[in-house]
């Protein structure tokens, strides 16, 4: 309820802040790769308007998750609207997790729109199957997956690092979290143990984005251009793996503002 | 029964980049807030106070010693629901509307409509908000700013209400509303702790006082027995006196101070009083008033901080 009311203010911040403006360019992008794309791609259209409609999709999202996250906690208290909140009867998580879940209503809200942008600039194309545009969906999901992983990484540095840093952070992050698999064959190949385990626990520990981007050594996005359907169990293990790991970064996060001194 | 507790309490926070060191901003502070008075909380900028109230709210932890509010440690979340608080220069989210920043404050506390609507309304109108209700606080003057921080603080019918120099930068409209709502509350029963410099309010409130000063606590007590009524010297004002009877009343009193065609002398002793009058009258003088001098808090706060404090 408390945590709601949180998520509530955050998801309404983000709307009076023109947060969703960003659905103009998005628009527009659309409009005009379905006018100028067709004509340059001779019978792959489709593809592309879904290739450039997803990647923008995940590119929109992952600025917004980043540069509205690191600002959740760090604006609260450089306005210090966070000492009126405090003193209520809030305990320290459910402030984190409401804050985490208002940023989240508003990608949701975002890709959301989005996605009907993209599913009508396809119809206007002349049109795909049903079958064929319910395949963009997990694909979709897959992403708000990802930003969802981005805001906790985000927010975590928000609760004890300036905007800069944390922005700085969590885009480093979110790049290496590309390549997090990568890195773990790569220190395999090199046969050395220390090598090995020290990518092991970088492996862990850092966000693993190509949990979401790639499915099955195929690229998502790549994936839903061909309309190929994507596993279940693949959709499964994402969601898993975003749930513990946004949860495990959230705890941390509470951990360190329940020693904070609010001076 | 005390209803707020303080033992011991001490806040010392590191300062410094690379070789941190302690600064003490409170010092072994011991002090009880009994129920249902309005309790002072005095004290130079710097002095502790907003630390203070910051540990009692548990936003800052202390580095020794104790809280406890309605009995509860001062962490304790489900305390915090019989409690209000005004931080000092309070700021809210400017893109919220009167109304909906205190609906959001309501939800906090677990409220909810139609009880949680009507309570905003008589709030809005209580506080003088009621024409402002609709309106983004990113365009509410500083006064209405401070009346809104009272009214959030004050949705929950709050048992104690911590308020953090509630009349800092109003003028004295604003600071005449400011001190009804407090008067309002002690009249429902609540407990008022509030810090402030603006001495004649707290003359005007508070049962109770506790001057802070670096930290420390350099007095508490009833407001009556600090500035105990003792009359500190007696001002007399005379008119139509020549020079000469002016140097024969020199000798006479502590201090003359001509003001234009009037002398005002301050005597230190209840006789000095009666001499002076007589050898006035007695040379033609006319007597226009005749004054005794009581020590307000401000005095007796620049003696206890100017005075003693800054040694």
């Amino acid at each position: 309820m408390k945590v709601l009311a949180i998520a509530r203010n955050t998801f309404r911040e983000n709307i009076r802040d023109k947060i969703l403006y960003n659905l103009i360019l998005f628009a527009l992008l659309m409009i005009l790769s379905s006018l100028v794309l067709g004509q340059l791609t001779l019978g792959y259209e489709e593809k592309v308007i879904v290739d450039l409609g997803l990647s923008s999709i995940s590119i929109f999202g992952t600025l917004i998750a980043i540069f509205i996250g690191i600002g959740l906690v760090y604006k609260e208290l450089e306005r210090r609207t966070i000492y009126a909140l405090l003193a209520k009867p809030v305990h320290r998580w459910e402030f984190i997790l409401g804050k985490y879940l208002g940023l989240l209503i508003t990608l949701l809200a975002n890709v959301v729109i989005m996605t009907a942008g993209l599913e009508l600039t396809l119809a206007a194309n002349g049109g795909i199957s049903l079958e064929n545009s319910l395949r963009l969906i997990p694909a979709v999901y897959l992403i708000f997956l990802s930003l969802a992983v981005t805001t906790a990484v985000a927010l975590l540095f928000s609760s004890f690092s300036t905007p800069a840093l944390s922005a700085l952070f969590t885009f480093f992050l979110w790049v290496i979290g590309h390549f997090n698999a990568d890195l773990l064959k790569f220190a395999q190949l090199t046969k050395a143990a220390t090598a090995e385990f020290v990518a092991g626990v970088l492996y862990y520990v850092l966000p693993n984005i190509s949990n979401f981007s790639v499915a099955d050594s195929r690229s998502v996005i790549q994936s839903a251009a061909y309309f190929e359907p994507i596993r279940a169990a693949a959709v499964a293990w994402a969601t898993c793996y975003a749930f513990l790991y946004s949860a495990i970064l959230l705890a941390i996060a509470t951990a360190i503002f329940l020693h904070r001194d609010f001076k | 029964m005390a209803i707020i507790e303080m033992e011991n309490l001490t806040k010392d926070f590191q300062v410094g980049f690379w070789k941190k060191h302690p600064v003490r901003a409170l010092d072994h502070l011991t002090l009880g807030v009994e129920s249902g008075e309005v309790f002072g909380f005095l004290g130079p900028n710097g002095a502790g106070k907003t630390t203070t109230l910051k540990i009692l709210m548990g936003l800052i932890r202390p580095t020794e010693g104790w809280a406890h509010v309605l009995g509860e440690p001062v962490t304790s979340v489900s305390m915090r629901r019989r409690i209000g608080y005004l931080p000092e220069n309070p700021y809210f989210y400017d893109y919220l509307t009167a109304e909906e920043l205190l609906r959001y404050v309501g939800a906090l506390f677990g409220m909810r409509q139609p009880a949680l609507g009507n309570r905003v309304r008589s709030l809005l109108e209580e506080l003088g908000l009621g024409d402002a209700r609709k309106l983004q606080l990113r365009r509410f003057s500083k006064g209405m700013i401070q009346r809104i921080g009272l009214a959030q603080a004050m949705i929950n019918d709050p048992e104690v209400i911590f308020l953090d120099e509630p009349m800092s930068g109003l003028d004295p409209l604003g600071r005449r509303e400011v001190r009804q709502a407090i008067l309002g509350l002690k009249n429902r029963g609540a407990t008022v702790f509030f810090s402030s410099h603006i001495l004649p309010d707290v003359e005007a409130l508070c049962d109770r006082v506790a001057i802070l000063n670096r930290g420390r606590l350099r007095q508490a007590g009833a407001l009556h027995d600090i500035l105990k009524v003792k009359i500190e010297a007696h001002e007399i004002v005379l008119a139509g006196i020549s020079e000469e009877v002016t140097a024969g009343l020199r000798p006479l009193c502590d201090e003359v101070t001509p003001m234009g065609e009037r002398l005002q002398l301050r005597a230190g002793r209840p006789q000095q009083v009666e001499e002076i009058i007589s050898f006035a009258l007695a040379h033609g003088a006319s007597l226009v008033s005749v004054n005794p001098i009581r020590p307000s808090l401000e005095d007796y706060f620049f003696h206890e901080v100017a005075g003693a404090g800054r040694e």
